[in-house]
């Protein structure tokens, strides 16, 4: 049972083995309080809509399933969207559009496809928690090195003086596609040495 | 455990419309549950951004804020007494398009301070017009004063000084400011014309 869950932590890590979600990894991990925001938001919609389609699995006709997923997941978006906007209104305005892009994200769809459909209940849990975890973790830590290394600053906490010159291309777009390339060749090269 | 419903026509209606219902039924709720705290929320936003540009008021601006040529303008009073303006205000000439500023005058038309209410400029250049060493040189400033009353960075032969490497920003942000000070000029001016031909309806404009 506990496999479920570890499986995207590590061997099936949504960002860096999947490599699903790239436009909420690419786009939002300027900093890193932003990548745990977008990663607790879609960790409530992933166990959420995973939970709901291991549950209905039975009455739904296969031929309108992705309709149906995607009536699923867009309902529990929008209720996290409108949570959002309500109680942490700071972090809304950070996230803004990629909230409601949740829908579209791979990840969410990906695992009701390969997973919750043909999986109980409990699994499609346990399966939504560590994918959305390791989601979590994964956008966080290159939202860390991202902001460490273009902004000086980790979790706003300032490493170094506000006057100091940071290598600004990190926050920049192009700087998210420098460290998820060299973040997933990290990843595989320990995968394979160690045979993890 | 039952077996999984055929793809017939009937089926495939019924569990699309069926599950349409609940779902929209249940979004319904949430709306209606978060919708008082989203608007407390949004209420909270302004008036911290106006007391953020403005010195100490006891009155709530949000409550008499008026629309100004698409503006809309803040009246912040201490004791009755009117104790600064702030103006919201907008530009599209951003290096990313639109962003918004929240301008507070003085009564006497002087520059209070200025923040930037939202942006999506570049982060590390353009997003520098919110720290200080742009943003406060704005303070005290009274555009009445510039020569041809209109604020422009030096580059184009005006008084402000632009961020490095982000001149369009600090551009689009003198037209913000400009255009919260024209406003407000208005509003002066027409406050002005109340009182010289109609005594006694200096309310008129102000209680609106």
């Amino acid at each position: 049972m506990l496999k479920y869950l570890t499986n995207g932590l590590w061997k099936e890590n949504p960002t860096f083995v999947l490599v699903l979600g790239t436009c909420p990894t690419l786009a939002v991990t300027t900093a890193a309080i932003n990548g745990i925001g977008m990663g607790a938001a879609t960790t409530f919609v992933l166990v959420c809509s995973n939970i709901m389609i291991a549950g209905l699995k039975n009455v739904i006709p296969d031929k309108v399933r992705i309709a149906a997923f995607i009536v699923i997941i867009a309902t529990f978006v929008t209720i996290v969207d409108l949570v959002m906007k309500a109680y942490t209104p700071d972090l809304y305005k950070t996230l803004g559009i990629y909230i409601p892009l949740i829908v579209v994200n791979c990840i969410i769809l990906g695992r009701a496809e390969a997973f919750a459909q043909k999986n109980k209940v409990m699994p499609a849990l346990l399966d939504g928690l560590g994918m959305g975890i390791g989601f979590t973790l994964a956008i966080t830590f290159m939202g860390a090195i991202r902001e460490i290394l273009g902004n000086g600053s980790v979790f706003d906490i300032r490493l170094i003086s506000q006057e100091a010159r940071t290598i600004l291309i990190f926050i920049l777009p192009p700087g998210a596609f420098i460290t998820f390339g060299y973040l997933i060749a990290l990843m595989n090269r320990i995968k394979s040495k160690y045979s993890i | 455990m039952s077996k999984k419903l055929e793809s017939t026509l009937k089926n495939m209606v019924l569990c699309l419309f069926l599950m349409s219902v609940i779902m929209a039924g249940a979004l319904g709720f949430v709306y209606k549950i978060t919708k008082d705290p989203i608007e407390q929320a949004d209420k909270q936003k302004e008036i911290q951004a106006v007391k953020d540009v403005l010195p100490p008021f006891d009155n709530d601006p949000t409550a008499d804020a008026r629309d100004m040529e698409g503006l809309k303008l803040y009246t912040a009073t201490q004791k009755g007494e009117p104790v600064g303006y702030a103006v919201k205000t907008f530009t599209e000439k951003g290096f990313s398009g639109h962003f918004e500023l929240m301008v507070g005058f003085k009564p006497d038309g002087t520059i209070n301070k200025i923040v930037v209410l939202n942006h999506s400029e570049t982060p590390g250049l353009g997003s520098k017009m919110k720290e200080p060493k742009f943003a406060d040189q704005f303070n005290g400033m009274n555009i009445g004063t510039i020569p041809g009353k209109q604020l422009k960075v030096k580059k184009d032969g005006g008084t402000v000084d632009a961020i490095t490497a982000a001149t369009i920003s600090s551009r689009a942000y003198c037209d913000g400011v400009q255009k919260a000070f024209n406003v407000y000029m208005n509003m002066l001016n027409k406050n002005q014309a109340n009182v010289d031909t109609t005594s006694g309806a200096t309310s008129k404009g102000g209680k609106k």
